[in-house]
């Protein structure tokens, strides 16, 4: 029984995996919130499916790139669960389960990109073939820097139409398809470490200001 | 096993700031108090980043939370309730932590518990000294808050403060920077390093506390009428800024020992008058004192005298237990299980400004 997770994007989605099939999901679309939405939902597919906590026995957890407060909550939620629950910890990249979902949809037949919102103005974002492996990234740019008539999947897609005029795919990641990645290893799997992509914004102090 | 044993084992989480604090505490008892900093990482900046406090919370968690049941020799699947600082703090650094305690809860299927940072900078000092006094005034310093607070029940009351008429009810706050910034500011100007809180009291302890007369804020007897137990510390602070340049414009060197000397007195001077005017004028009898600042010596001895002079006894926990810590956020679960105070739903927010009469989220 895998448990699957992602807070990379303005998505929580949440899934439970046993033997090839998605037997619970819940997903929710509020980027305030990830801190709140998450924990209920993971108790309520549980519940949805009447699996004892005790029977998960691995869990799989978007790494972003994404807004990094989110995507902490996912990743020191999967952290702590695996501690306590003493099974092992999948990360993926979120870029790569929006992939795999395009290339699951026949949404893509030649290579494309995933991107997605990377705020101030920016899209976190990879290359990938038609058969959906990763080529190239994942990276944040402007939106011009990646600007292409090739299909793009994901949020970035949307928010950006004047470089990105091929939106095709799902616009968020869900777990479901994050669980398949883990359980068919149709990706790469990482350990659980945040892909932030971007430096803390930090200044150095300057000499205090004169008073007088 | 004796009687021990059978009271209820809370784990506590805190990560407000720049402390990622693990404790476990049994009944009244502390059984491990695992403390991970990022204030290294802060130092060059003059101040914590709250980016680089959250990163550093995420990377610590579970090795805490391992190092506090080695200490206590416990399992996570000994703890029968888990609480967390679900505010006031730094927003993503307090998210951290409560993510991680919603996780332990959901593991191990116990109840959670969001309490607020202030009211655990109170619960702590049972650890040291027994059973708190109820009521007392609690005089809470650092780097994040300076507050006077009446505390008749540490944990808020029957619905944890949440209507606001409850355990744990504000006397007065700083209505500007908080004492342990008044510190960090000063200590930059004199060029000792970040955090300036144990530099200043190290440098202070060979200079004279009467060098500089500097100001005490809201003292006047205008500023009484409306802020009698309010606090001010950036008046001080520019009083000192301007004291330093218009020596060093001169020429002459900066006596760093007495500027900090005197500084230091200035605080305490405040700090302590109010303190003790409060609970004299709510005719309370306890005086308890925490937060980073807490640690500084002038502080302690001040309140002792000032306090001894108008029959009030004053309760401080030791340093280690004054700064940032998960052990008083485990105590204050633990007074939340004892007197059966209703868990936290498991939508519980991260708070950054939770007011301090909310005990229980
Ligand atoms: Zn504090």
């Amino acid at each position: 029984m895998l448990l699957a997770f992602d807070t990379a994007t303005p998505a929580v989605t949440v899934a439970l995996y046993d033997d090839g099939a998605v037997v619970a999901t819940h997903t929710a679309v509020d980027p305030r919130r990830h801190g709140e939405l998450l924990a209920p939902a993971i108790t309520a597919v549980l519940d949805e499916a009447w699996v004892p906590r005790q029977d998960v026995t691995a869990v799989a957890v978007g790494v972003g790139p994404g807004p990094f407060t989110g995507l902490r909550v996912g990743l020191v939620t999967a952290r702590t669960l695996g501690l306590v629950l003493d099974i092992p910890v999948y990360g993926v990249c979120t870029l790569d389960v929006l992939a795999a979902r395009a290339v699951a949809d026949g949404a893509v037949d030649r290579p494309f990109l995933v991107a997605t919102d990377a705020r101030r103005k920016e899209v976190y974002w990879a290359a990938y073939d038609e058969t959906g492996a990763r080529l190239d990234g994942p990276h944040v740019d402007r939106p011009a820097q990646v600007a292409t008539s090739a299909p793009v999947v994901g949020a970035g897609a949307l928010l950006y139409p004047d470089v990105f005029p091929c939106a095709v795919g799902p616009e968020h990641p869900d777990a479901g398809t994050l669980a398949r990645v883990v359980g068919e290893e149709l990706a790469e799997l990482l350990d659980p470490e945040p892909l932030y992509l971007r430096r803390p914004d930090v200044a150095a102090p300057s000499r205090p200001k004169p008073v007088s | 096993m004796g009687r021990m044993s059978d009271e209820p084992l809370v784990l506590g989480i805190e990560t407000s700031c720049d402390e990622t604090g693990v404790g476990l505490v049994r009944g009244g008892s502390l059984l491990a108090d695992a403390v991970a900093s990022s204030v290294e990482e802060h130092a060059r900046f003059g101040g914590v980043v709250p980016e680089v406090a959250s990163r550093a919370h995420l990377e610590a968690m579970v090795p805490t939370l391992e190092r506090a049941c080695e200490q206590a020799g416990v399992t996570l699947h000994d703890v029968d309730a888990v609480a967390v600082t679900s505010g006031p703090g730094l927003a993503g650094a307090l998210l951290v932590g409560v993510a991680a305690a919603k996780a332990l809860a959901v593991g191990l299927g116990k109840p959670l518990y969001g309490v607020n940072h202030l009211a655990a900078h109170v619960a702590v000092d049972q650890l040291e000294h027994g059973p708190l006094p109820e009521p007392c005034v609690a005089m809470l310093v650092s780097g994040g808050h300076s507050s006077l607070l009446r505390v008749t029940d540490v944990t808020g009351g029957e619905d944890g403060g949440e209507d606001g008429g409850g355990g744990v009810v504000p006397l007065g706050a700083t209505i500007d920077d908080a004492a342990g910034e008044a510190f960090d500011k000063v200590a930059r100007l004199l060029g000792l390093p970040f955090p300036g809180g144990p530099h200043i009291d190290r440098a202070a302890r060979s200079g004279s506390s009467v060098y500089v007369d500097f100001p005490r804020g809201l003292t006047s007897q205008r500023d009484l009428e409306r802020h009698r137990f309010d606090f001010s510390f950036s008046g001080l602070k520019t009083a000192v800024a301007r004291w330093v340049e218009a020596r060093e414009r001169a020429g002459e060197p900066v006596p760093v020992q007495d500027v900090a000397a005197s500084f230091q007195e200035a605080v305490c001077d405040v700090l302590t008058r109010k303190a003790v005017d409060a609970a004299v004028s709510e005719g309370i009898g306890d005086i308890l004192v925490g937060g980073g600042v807490a640690a500084n010596s002038r502080l302690r001895v001040l309140t002792e005298e000032r306090a001894a002079a108008r029959g009030v006894r004053v309760r401080v926990p030791r340093p280690g237990l004054c700064t940032d810590n998960g052990a008083m956020v485990a105590a204050l679960g633990a007074e939340m299980v004892q007197r059966g105070r209703r868990p936290s739903a498991l939508d519980l927010p991260a708070d950054s400004s939770l007011p301090v009469t909310s005990v229980l989220a």
